[in-house]
Formats: structure tokens, sequence, C-alpha cells
């Protein structure tokens, strides 16, 4: 139908501080609609104070097909967490 | 002296009487506006406008809750709002004549809303700065309110008018139809002189031609034809409404006018 | 737990090959046997999707329906509090509706073809909105009633292996505690009020109990979908537990009100320390369900007279937008 309208993503910035979540999806003809949309069904609660919606067309996203080898390398490169390193308790600020 | 049951005929002896009266009539559209408004939940187009419109009922019904508060106050007859929202009848009711044409179809709801945030952009505003410090707090509220409700409808009304041939033709329609009711958005009478002398109410002058020169600017975007003043007075602020206000008045008071003293 | 996982190196190696349908359907078992979510474009097997997409419409035409019995009274309540309040409850109930249509796109299926699905008659959703709202007091059973059989339904869902439909549903509960709240408060109002308003809210209790009992839904053994459902934890708890938790909560609740429900056999269990019910009429449930109760018609209508009403409206905005899109000097 051609007066179907597209679907955005919905993002939230929930205070000052915190990044955007994806918190799910509205329907609008157009992006001025979309943030209204938006705001109507996601904010109701002073939920947030920022909102950016994005067209799912045109969201890129990685395929779950490929999470082993686009995550999995990271994995037993356990040298870049912290706990990895033993160091003495006398030690301090570290 | 009470302003209950007064005809537009008798003048407002005292400024407590014109103050309640400028407040009421606030409340009243907001109210009036609201309770129509209440009716499209489940009906509109979509189901993201159906959320959108009862977010403008909610904030109406707000709005109108904190001036009929205020009003029923300074009337000093222990009316709260309920009492003043329920057991008034039309003649007694003080709002805009536009805020009480029946839905019609959304784009006339639209034009109807817009219509009404473009005045109530400028009313509010103007109060930010008057005397009445209660009443500067609610505007300023209302004022925020108001800017999302102007960009809701004046988005659709360009959507509408510049959207396919019969969007157009059914909104310009709605227009026509509606703007005859304009007249009475800056007319002033003497409650609103009485107000102005008290440093409460805003001169209307400058608010009406902020008011023209918006609703030309969003005319603009909409393609959309300003229709020609129509001279009939209205006079809704005044107790004279058209048929349509006692029909809504009869649903909303139901329930209380059936059972009077009951605890809802 | 983080910590230790990542100390750990070894890690049993993967399947060779992860093409067999039998090994891909083993691993899906497997992630939701360990309580791992499934997130949209995660391979599952069609059943799956089908029974998800299935369950989550139907959840939120019930929502969008359920918008209807209660927008009756928005112009006739009887205080502007109230009529705020109940504003705002069918606000959330849209919403709620919005947030699952949006959970169950992501399984492939889009809002148009979901909406066409309710308004020909094809889709089912809760038969509990099938019934009218007579009175105001119906306002107050509603929301004690109906939203608390809801909220015994929901609460378990949040835990659902699917992402999405679990994040709504979490979404949802949180707003859901409002609605009952104030369904209750409206039957406590009126049962301590005057004789008319009690006789009232005896009078709603007594229409919408059973009904409400009936959103439960059947009895697991003759419920074709509850066995797999509970293997991919779709469905958490059987509809008897659930309908039993229901009305051990709700009973004592009535008497508080000083109201009757409508069941001469209802009697207190000492030894299973339940309250036990008397039969379920299950006729009128599915002859509900199957369009012959009392508001199905008339619910349909209003729903399919809003969409074609708002044809215009729809085509002018995509019209404009794309009239937008083609003034722009743009790329992409």
């Amino acid at each position: 139908m051609s007066s179907d309208w597209p679907l955005f993503e919905v993002f939230i910035r929930s205070r000052s501080g915190l990044e955007h979540k994806h918190v799910g999806s509205v329907h609008a003809a157009d992006a001025r609609m979309a943030i209204e949309h938006a705001r109507d069904v996601y904010t109701r609660r002073q939920e947030g104070v920022s909102l950016w919606v994005v067209r799912s067309a045109d969201i890129v996203a990685s395929d779950p097909e490929e999470a082993d080898a686009l995550f999995e390398p990271a994995r037993d490169k356990v040298y870049r967490h912290p706990t990895f390193y033993a160091i003495p308790e006398e030690v301090k600020n570290l | 002296m009470s302003a209950a049951g007064a005809t537009p005929q008798q003048p407002e002896a005292s400024s407590r009487a014109a103050h309640f009266r400028y407040v009421l009539r606030l409340g009243d559209t907001s109210l009036v506006l609201g309770q129509r408004l209440g009716e499209w939940v489940g009906h509109a187009p979509a189901l993201e406008e159906d959320l959108g419109l009862a977010n403008l009922a909610l904030d109406l019904i707000g709005q109108a809750r904190l001036f009929l508060t205020y009003a029923g106050e300074l009337e000093g007859r222990e009316r709260d709002e309920d009492a003043l929202a329920f057991f008034r009848d039309a003649p007694e009711f003080t709002n805009l004549t536009l805020a009480e044409q029946p839905n019609g179809d959304f784009g006339h709801t639209v034009v109807r809303q817009w219509l009404i945030d473009c005045w109530q952009l400028e009313i509010y505003e103007a109060l930010l700065a008057c005397t009445d410090a209660r009443l500067a707090a609610i505007a300023a509220k209302a004022l925020k309110e108001t800017r999302y409700h102007h960009r809701f409808s004046s988005g659709w009304l360009m959507r509408l008018g510049d959207g396919t041939d019969e969007s157009h033709a059914r909104v310009q329609r709605s227009l026509d139809s509606l703007w005859r009711f304009t007249s009475e958005l800056f007319a002033p009478d003497d409650v609103d002189e009485r107000m102005r002398a008290a440093g409460i109410a805003p001169a209307l002058a400058e608010p009406s031609s902020r008011w023209s020169s918006r609703v030309d600017e969003d005319l603009a975007a909409a393609t959309l034809v300003r229709p020609a003043a129509a001279p009939y007075p209205w006079h809704g602020r005044r107790g004279v409404h058209t048929e349509h206000l006692s029909h809504m008045l009869s649903e909303m008071q139901h329930l209380q006018r059936t059972y009077p003293g009951a605890r809802w | 737990m983080y910590t230790q996982a990542l100390d750990t190196h070894g890690r049993e190696p993967l399947p060779a090959a992860a093409g067999s349908s039998a090994v891909l359907a083993q691993r899906f078992q497997e992630r939701i046997d360990v309580e791992e979510k499934i997130e949209p474009k995660n391979w599952m097997p069609d059943a799956y999707r089908q029974t998800l997409i299935r369950q989550i419409s139907q959840h939120a035409h019930s929502e969008i329906v359920g918008m209807l019995p209660e927008g009756n009274w928005i112009t006739r309540a009887p205080t502007l509090r109230r009529k705020a309040v109940l504003i705002a409850k069918v606000q959330d109930e849209g919403g709620h509706g919005m947030y699952l249509y949006s959970a169950a796109e992501t399984l492939g299926i889009s809002r148009a073809e979901m909406i066409e699905q309710l308004l020909s008659g094809a889709a089912r959703y809760s038969s509990i909105f099938n019934y009218p709202t007579l009175t105001w007091a119906d306002m107050g059973a509603i929301g004690w009633l109906v939203d608390g059989a809801a909220i015994m339904n929901q609460l378990p869902i949040c835990r659902c292996s699917y992402g999405p439909y679990a994040r709504a549903m979490v979404r949802i509960c949180k707003e859901e505690s409002f609605h009952q709240r104030q369904g209750f408060e409206i039957m406590l109002t009126l049962s301590q009020g005057s004789e008319v308003q009690r006789a009232m809210a005896q009078d709603a209790l007594k229409r919408w109990w059973w009904p409400s009992i009936m959103m439960f839904g059947p009895s697991d053994a003759d419920s074709k979908h509850s066995a797999q459902s509970m293997r991919w934890k779709i469905k958490r708890f059987s509809n008897d537990e659930l309908r039993q938790k229901f009305i051990d909560i709700t009973v004592p609740q009535a008497q508080f009100l000083g109201l009757t429900i409508p069941d001469p056999a209802l009697r207190w269990d000492e030894a299973a320390q339940h309250y036990l019910i008397g039969p379920i009429d299950w006729n009128e449930f599915h002859a509900v369900l199957a369009g012959h109760g009392p508001c199905n018609r008339e619910r349909l209508e209003a729903r399919r007279a809003a969409h074609e009403a708002g044809r215009w409206v729809r085509e002018a905005a995509a019209a404009h937008a794309a009239k937008e899109r083609s003034r722009q000097p743009e790329a992409a």
C-alpha cells in the first residue's frame, strides 16, 4: 500500500551522561512525525531528554550467523581486561 | 453580585468578578476542547494519532483543572473544578465558540486545534508577564504544552494541505467553515479591559497581529488560502453558544447531574 | 561471574557444520534451556516464529480493541480527575499495542499485514473486550479484574525467550500496575458510596467476573499450543496455575470491598490452601472467541470505520512526504 508509513527505530537518552538506548519502533510518514510519535509512545513517563529516530531500512546490523567470526576472537584476549593481572595488594592506585 | 447565572447583558460590577470570569474563560476553552478530543480516542486514522490526540486531550484537561480550580477560589463560593465543570449549564460556560465545534473528520479537528493552538500561544506567552503570579505559573506550564500542540497541529495542517488533492480540498473546506469563529479570538470586551487595566490580561492588538502572521506562515506552508473575514460576532465567552455545546454538556455532565451529591 | 568466565580459556569446540536443520534446532533449544534470549535475525524454527507472531499480534490486537470499551466512558467520566486518568489509561493501552506490534515486526510480519488480519476477522484477540461497558462501575471492574488478570498473564512473559517480546512486556508491566490500582480505587469509592453506587459496583462485578476468569484460557490439557510453548519458554506457567493465583488474590479483595462474587460454589479449601470456584462455562468463551459475543461486531466495525475514515489522512501524509523528498536537492 502506498500509504504505508515506513518504520523508524527509536533510541532514547534517559538522562544526560547516558547513551541513547534502543527502545522499539514507530511508523511515521516523515522524520518530523517520527519524532512526535516516538515522543508520544516512548516518553509518557519522563523517560528521556533526547530522542533519535532512524529509518529501520538504514540500520546496518551485524549478521548473527557471523557472530562467532566478529566477536569470538575477542573472547580469548583476556589480557584486555584488568582482572587478568595479579597485582600485590599493598600496591595502591593500580 | 455573583457571576453565576449572569447573562451577557449585565456588566461585571466588581474587579474580582471580572478576574474570576477571565480565568474561567481560559479554563472553559481548555475543558471544552479537551472534551472534544476525548471523543477521538480509539477512532483516529492511525494508532499513533490515537496517542497523539489523547496526549493533547490530557494536556488540555490538565490546564482546565488548574484554571477552574483557581477560578473557583477567586469566585469565593466554594465551587471546585468539578462543581464548575459539571453543574453549570450552557449559558454559564465561557469558552470560545470555536472550541465547541464538533470534531468532523480528522482534518476538521486539526484545523480547529491549530487555530486555537495559535491563539493559546499568544495568550499564554503574554500571561507570563502578568501581575497575577498564579495565573502566570499556569500559563508557563500551558505554554510548553501548547508549543508541542502547535507543532502537532501545524505539521498535520501542512501534510493535509499539501498532501493529496482530496486532503487539500477537505482541509480547505474545514478552514472555510471554521474561520468565522476566529473573530472572537482577539475582540476585547469589558472583562478583558478590566483585566488589562489590572495588569493581568494583555492588550490584544499585538497578540492579534502576531497570531495573524503565524497563521499566514502556516497556511503558506500548507498551500491553503486564508478565508475572508466573516462579520458575525460570536459570544461564547459571554455564554451565547451554538447548539453544539448543550449536547456536549448533556453527555459530559450526565452522571453528576443524575446522582447529585455522590462521590466519584 | 564475569571475571571467572574470562579466566577460563577452555571452551567446547563448535559443531563443524552449523547448516543442518536438526543441529540448528538443537543449538536453538540449548540456548533456550540456559535462558539465553533469542533476538531478531537469529535462526529460529519456523514454528517458533509463527507461534510468536500469532501470540504477540493477538496480544497487540487485544490492547487496541481494548481501547474501545473504556474509551466509551471518557466523555462521561464523572470528575475531571477520573477523566484524565481514564484517558491516560486508554492511551497506555494504545501504547502497549504499539510496543507489541513493534516486537512482532521484528519477526518478519508488517504492521499493515497485522491490521489487515484484525480487520478482516482472521485474527483473534482477547475475548474479554467483546463485552459491553454499561455503567461507570465497569471502568472500576475492568481495571481491577481485567487488568489484574492481564498482569498475572503478563508478568511471566517478561522472562520469555524472545528478546523483543520480553522487553516489551517489561515495559508494559511497569505501566500496568497503575491501571489496576485506579480500577480498584473506583470500585472502592463506589462500594463506600450511596446505595445506587454500591449496586452499580456489585452489578459490574457480576458481569465481569466470569469473563475475567476465562481470560486465562482453557485448561492446558485442552489447549493445543501449550506444551511446545512451554518448551520454548514463550509460556512459563500453565493457564490453570495463573488462573488459580488470580482467584486467590482477588477473592479477598472482593471481600474487602464488601461485594459478592457471582459464584455460589466459591469456597476456601483448607487442605489445598486455595479458593475453589464453580464450573466455568466454556461454551460462552468459545462462542465469544468465534465472534458471537455481545460486542464482537461493534468492536470490529469501529476499528474498520476508523481505518477507512483515516485512509485519506494516511495517504495525504505519505504523499506529502514523497513531495518533500522530491523537493530536496539531495544525496541518498
